[in-house]
């Protein structure tokens, strides 16, 4: 699997990722600067997490007008699987690749820990390695990740199974419907607020996210 | 040209930095101080001379940039 990780200025999660993606599939990812303009082919583009920009006037506001971002939407829009995590999830959102916005946590607080995700739908090149429903454990680390959307749009993306993810206990950020991570309506863009390339070594605390990277390396290789 | 964009979350949008406002304004004896939300504000220098054209472009702005209209609106003052 050839992957690429987007680095914006203030990315601080581009080398987890690149890590995760270099250990489970084997391949190290291109690391593509934010202001070339050209991808190299791959199969997957990962945006990392991060204070893009240091979050100027929106998060992910100014990242999702860089220039490598239409780059990334072309292809993304052309089916090439798009993962956000974090930072990512809300240049996804920015850009108009996912809908709804993250804004400020509910609590106002940072919030840093381990929380239990549901696994709400297995049907994606990100989580067929899954069960359905099944509770992993990942870390949140954000700001800003109360994901908010019209009640037509939360309806639309809940009857449509774009609910990749759900916090399984306390809601951390008071997202709507307890979401944690939205797929696109062709699945193949997916933004989550989770750091699954956090845990994918037990001596860093847990191995719950190497099965999204496995999934991808088994279907994109 | 002057332009003053106010930035300001649509109604429905629930806004915890306000309610955290509202409750710190309570807390230094302001009492009856109510449905404070929290927005932006932005001046910004335009070229065009024309008034029609600065306000489409502005909208543009706005709409590609300076707003995010799932959760928020914008007014937009010019001031020639």
């Amino acid at each position: 699997m050839k992957s690429a990780v987007i680095v914006f200025p203030a990315s601080n999660c581009d080398r987890d990722a690149a890590v995760a993606l270099e250990r489970i599939s084997g391949s190290k990812p291109h690391m593509v600067w934010h202001g070339d303009s050209d991808l190299p082919e791959v199969d997957l583009i990962v945006l990392p997490g991060g204070f893009s920009y240091g979050d100027y006037l929106r998060c992910g506001a100014m990242a999702s007008q860089s220039p490598i971002m239409k780059e990334v939407i072309k292809k993304a829009k052309a089916g090439t699987p798009t993962l956000g995590i974090c930072n990512g999830f809300q240049v996804l959102t920015e850009c108009g690749l996912l809908p709804g916005v993250l804004m400020r946590n509910a609590g106002l607080h940072f919030v840093c820990k381990t929380v239990p995700l549901s696994v709400e739908n297995t049907d994606t090149v990100f989580t067929s390695k899954y069960g359905q429903g099944e509770v992993i454990d990942v870390p949140i680390a954000h700001h800003d990740g109360n994901y908010f959307a019209d009640a037509d749009t939360l309806d639309r993306v809940e009857g449509e199974g774009q609910v990749a993810f759900r916090y399984a206990n306390d809601n951390p950020n008071g997202s709507a419907r307890d979401i944690a991570g939205i797929v696109n309506a062709k699945s193949n863009v997916l933004g989550l607020m989770p750091h699954p390339e956090r845990v994918i070594d037990q001596q860093l605390g847990g191995t719950d996210g190497a099965p999204l990277f496995a999934a991808l390396t088994e279907a994109l290789s | 040209m002057k332009a003053r964009i106010h930035i300001t979350l649509k109604a429905g949008v629930l806004d915890p930095e306000g309610k955290a406002i509202e409750n710190a304004l309570g807390s230094l004896g302001f009492d009856g101080v109510n449905d404070v939300r929290k927005g932006k504000y932005i001046e910004l220098e335009i070229a065009d001379s024309d008034e029609t054209t600065a306000r489409d472009n502005l909208t543009r702005m706005c709409e590609a940039l300076l707003a995010n209209t799932v959760i928020e609106n914008y007014a937009i003052d010019l001031e020639a």
